[in-house]
């Protein structure tokens, strides 16, 4: 029995769930709430059986119709892929969660079929290990995930929507004109194909230069994040927290991924040191204008831009030789994704309690939602990375690699970073004790929408306490060793 | 191939045509042609690169790509109209530069 459901192919269904779900609800509006959390039930089992076939037999390949790459497409799953997937799926669950009770009737006919398509977007494009492919999947959540800021219907959200379709439509032409370079001059889409082909011509950097932009511009590194706050402000809550945690890791997982197996090894450190830089100015920028924002929602949206800055100074710490560094890579992913999440569902009850999310009128919030309040708090123990939580484990590591490397630069970069980061966190909590000078009315917040949050908040703790075994799951199939030949 | 190498450099200038358009217009429906204008210099590029030396066929895979990017770039043309026309009914003009905006 046990053996039956170990073959059965747990990774086409991430995708075929999704996909029916969307459709299903699309066709049948009036149960969306219903058919939406059955579908994420059922990616969260397929992810589930998934991750134990992974971890009982290695890493997963499917080969799509039995061909087998360069004619047919692969499906491949290691341990990054996994990670990237269970990612998904929680913050997937808990937003559902959230937003089954969040959404008009109105709003919830046009949520569920968007969202689950994202999902499936999402699913497919960490199963899949070939370019074109990723720009498919990109493509799908891009304009799914555009629609979805428009959701809030009001003049922000429209600008902020419009805004970030441009951004993600010039992104998506950027990486489709590198695919295309690099298919005629290496004549394959397949990234193990090509990472045996590759060498370092005018072509490959022109190429790496076009994909490289069009990422970074959808992953909004600073200078490029000037589309990011306002389309993640102006988005009603669940999608804020959808957009921030998991579409801006879909274009940076491309980008590790086209790194480790296509340029990396035939790179010379000019890379790293821009990534580093950019990666630098995105942490001290974003942390700055988030302590300066008047709006929790805004200033929740630069700590997005901030923590981008992270992964890049992860990333670039570890292109110039530090294995620790990946796996800083793979827990700040993680957990803010987790955090961020908890914090813009926070956002959204805070909203929805007293009708406005100016911090300095935040009235009473501690006594009246001790539940968000817990949330809010725990996300950003894991945001700032004191010790125990996801994000601890993911800024140690950095810290050890810079030093260990002796970049000094990064060590006095990560200590600023963690500092203003408390600091707009701290603003924020403070205010939450305090009654306002205004008073307002409440309004009642149902309870899994509290619960939702803190749940979230809740996985990335967790994440820091399990580091051991998401770092023993991470190293199946050693997706980072930068040859990339084992794919 | 120097005909090829034509098609190639006349999708390449497109892009950046395109490009120039996207940043200096603020009217959205400029901005919208501009990006249609890019996508369709990349896909004479991809076209015209389909063509392999020693081979009298194409190569079909970049011409799978082309299909594919058309498909897109049509439904997000029609989803970005749509925005500008929501962005025209609420602000009045097509433009992103809004003045109640702060």
């Amino acid at each position: 029995m046990m053996q039956f459901i170990m073959t059965l192919p747990w990774a086409i269904m991430l995708i075929l769930f999704p996909l029916t779900g969307a459709i299903i609800s699309f066709l049948w509006s009036k149960q969306g709430n219903k058919i939406g959390l059955v579908t994420i039930t059922f990616v969260l089992i397929s992810v589930i059986f998934l991750a134990w076939s992974i971890i009982e037999q290695d890493v997963y390949l499917h080969t799509i119709g039995g061909w087998d790459a360069p004619l047919g497409i692969n499906l491949y799953a290691d341990g990054l892929s996994l990670v990237m997937l269970i990612m998904t799926a929680l913050v997937g669950l808990g937003i559902s969660i959230y937003a089954i009770s969040y959404f008009s009737a109105d709003q919830s006919k046009r949520f569920w079929p968007l969202w689950l398509l994202i999902i499936a977007g999402l699913n497919a494009l960490f199963l899949s290990s070939d370019i074109f492919n990723y720009y498919v999947a990109l493509e799908l959540i891009g304009l799914a995930a555009v629609s979805l800021t428009a959701l809030g219907n009001t003049r922000k959200a429209f600008l902020g929507a419009m805004r970030y379709l441009l951004a993600t439509l010039l992104g998506s032409l950027l990486y489709l004109f590198g695919v295309g370079l690099l298919y005629h001059g290496f004549g394959s889409l397949d990234i193990a194909t090509l990472s045996r082909n590759v060498q370092s011509t005018p072509v490959l950097w022109v190429s790496f230069a076009l994909m490289g932009g069009g990422l970074l511009l959808k992953t909004a590194l600073f200078p490029l994040h000037f589309w990011l706050p306002p389309a993640h402000s102006s988005a009603p809550a669940p999608v804020s927290a959808l957009l921030s945690a998991l579409i801006i890791k879909s274009s940076f997982y491309i980008l590790i991924r086209l790194w480790l197996s296509i340029f990396g090894p035939l790179g010379d450190g000019t890379v790293e040191s821009i990534f580093g830089l950019l990666g630098a100015g995105a942490i001290l920028w974003g942390s700055f204008q988030a302590l300066r924002q008047t709006r929790l929602k805004l200033l929740v949206a630069y700590s997005t831009v901030a923590q981008i800055g992270y992964l890049f100074l992860a990333f670039a710490l570890a292109m110039s030789g530090g294995s620790i560094a990946w796996n800083a890579v793979v827990f700040l992913a993680f957990s803010h994704a987790l955090a961020k999440s908890a914090m813009f569902l926070v956002v959204g009850n805070l909203l929805r309690f007293g009708g406005h999310d100016e911090i300095i009128h935040l009235d009473r919030v501690a006594q009246r939602l001790p539940i968000t309040t817990a949330a809010f708090a725990l996300a950003g123990i894991s945001i700032i990375g004191l010790p125990l939580s996801g994000g601890f484990i993911g800024k140690y590591f950095l810290l050890e690699s810079a030093l260990l490397q002796e970049q000094w630069g990064f060590v006095i970069i990560l200590l600023l970073g963690s500092l203003l980061s408390a600091a707009y966190i701290f603003k924020v909590i403070s205010h939450f004790f305090t009654p306002s000078s205004t008073p307002h009315d409440s309004k009642i917040i149902p309870a899994n929408m509290e619960w939702a949050a803190l749940l979230l908040a809740l996985a990335a703790i967790l994440l820091g306490l399990f580091s051991s075994s998401v770092l023993s799951i991470v190293d199946i199939g050693s997706p980072f060793e930068l040859e990339g030949e084992k794919l | 191939m120097n005909m090829l190498f034509i098609y190639a450099l006349t999708g390449t200038g497109l892009f950046f045509i395109g490009f120039y358009a996207l940043i200096i217009h603020t009217n959205l429906l400029r901005k919208i042609l501009a990006l249609n204008i890019m996508g369709s210099g990349v896909f004479l590029v991809l076209i015209s690169l389909a063509m392999r030396s020693g081979h009298s066929s194409p190569d079909p895979v970049s011409h799978a790509m082309v299909i594919t990017g058309i498909v897109v770039a049509v439904s997000a043309t029609a989803l970005a109209l749509v925005l500008m026309l929501k962005v025209v009914d609420i602000t009045g003009k097509p433009d992103l530069h809004d003045q109640e905006d702060e």
